[in-house]
């Protein structure tokens, strides 16, 4: 079997990245997961996350946070509503949105409200996380 | 017959007015192409989309959902894609009158979401209801608008205050031809897409079928709606281009009939004070 499948990341305005890649991982409902070449077909739904692109030559790092992902044996397409690069992150912004995330968090308890904000705080962590790494 | 001064004034006034119109054109058309590059960009992710959704439609046709099978409300939402500003031509009536046209369309059964303050006043005029005013996306589109707009529309679709959700909006054939256009968003209608997906592709979903539907179809309507502003924008721009650069040549013809009407009359008062000259010196000898 092939060593390698295509990767394809296609944000709303742009290609993000393309290319062939032996490993991707990525957080879907299911938590982190990793996925080689040969894998079933498969759709996913992702969550906030890290996307850690393996190519060849080193691995690439990114910041997903919503979108979903197609899998086929020699494939992989990701379909990106936010996607970023680590030198697109905003860090002091991220920062900010984590502590309010966090005090949104310690002062609402209905459960809508619970939601939006524990994913602002995922985002936000993400991205300092991504950010910090490059 | 108008006298020279009058002609002079009048031949200024359309000059200034012929330089008004000539650099807006020179404006829509740099606009133009950038919106146009971003309209080609957005296109990978709807194609990828569209492929995806139907696959999913055609692996769930069994599955009764309010997004497939509708909700049973008889409110239609029309999202109505127009621009902020005027001078474009026919652009923004036309794409009212594909509203106020179509017989699906009644108007009591209708909420106009208005993307654009020309539409929204045009419909306003002629008595709609209108829900919640969008036109500032219109501008200069960003998916994340695309999403906040789908995210109301999804919720007033679960709460059942609307039954079915319409776009409407200029498609960008070419530069010169924009076509108006009318899609149904929600409940998707399956018979809209018999794609050539290869009905044998073994899909597995990490949820079940239903709740993929629940996620994807947002998405969908989100790329759909970011696709449609994306392209209202090169048509706008296309449309104004255009209307300008007929009343640029319309101020040019203009200017060339005062310039030989202007001549005549100069030549008329000469002739007329040669002959009152010659006249005098003759009465004197």
């Amino acid at each position: 079997m092939a060593d390698t499948m295509h990767l394809s990341i296609i944000a709303p305005d742009r290609i993000f990245y393309e290319g062939d890649v032996t490993m991707v991982e990525f957080r879907s409902t299911d938590g982190y997961r990793g996925v080689y070449p040969g894998h079933v077909a498969e759709t996913c739904i992702l969550q906030p996350g890290k996307l850690v692109i393996h190519e060849k030559e080193g691995t690439k790092m990114a910041a997903l946070h919503s979108g979903f992902l197609e899998i086929s044996p020699s494939e992989v397409r990701v379909l990106a509503e936010i996607v970023e690069w680590p030198e697109e992150i905003d860090v002091e912004r991220a920062n900010k949105a984590k502590e309010h995330a966090q005090r949104q968090l310690a002062r609402y308890h209905s459960d809508m409200n619970l939601m939006r904000a524990e994913l602002a705080l995922q985002r936000a962590l993400v991205r300092i996380d991504i950010a910090g790494k490059k | 017959m108008a006298s020279m001064t009058d002609l002079k004034k009048r031949k200024s006034s359309i000059e200034s007015t012929g330089q008004i119109t000539k650099a807006m054109k020179l404006v829509s058309t740099v606009k133009l192409q950038k919106a146009r590059q971003k309209a080609e960009d957005s296109k990978p992710y709807f194609d990828f989309m569209y492929d995806t959704t139907t696959s999913i439609l055609k692996l769930s046709e069994e599955i009764r959902h309010p997004f497939t099978c509708g909700n049973g409300c008889k409110k239609k939402a029309v999202v109505v894609i127009t621009s902020n500003r005027g001078l474009a031509g026919g652009y923004n009536s036309n794409i009212v009158r594909k509203v106020t046209e179509d017989p699906s369309l009644d108007k009591k059964d209708v909420v106009i979401y208005p993307v654009g303050r020309k539409g929204k006043e045009l419909l306003m005029h002629k008595g709609y209801e209108m829900g919640m005013d969008f036109s500032d996306s219109i501008s200069a589109p960003i998916y994340a608008d695309a999403y906040l707009i789908t995210k109301m529309l999804i919720n007033d679709y679960r709460e059942e205050k609307i039954g079915e959700i319409h776009l409407v909006y200029s498609r960008f054939v070419n530069t010169v031809t924009q076509e108006p256009r009318s899609l149904q968003l929600l409940p998707v209608d399956p018979k809209q897409h018999t794609g050539d997906v290869d009905a044998n592709t073994l899909m597995n979903y990490e949820m079940e079928e239903q709740e993929a539907l629940e996620e994807i179809v947002p998405k969908y309507i989100a790329s759909l709606i970011y696709g449609a502003l994306s392209e209202a924008l090169a048509s706008e721009n296309g449309a104004r281009m255009q209307a300008m650069d007929n009343a640029t040549s319309n101020a040019e013809e203009m200017i060339e009939d005062l310039e030989l009407e202007y001549n005549r009359v100069r030549q008329d008062s000469i002739t007329q004070e040669l002959t009152e000259i010659i006249a005098g010196a003759n009465a004197i000898s």
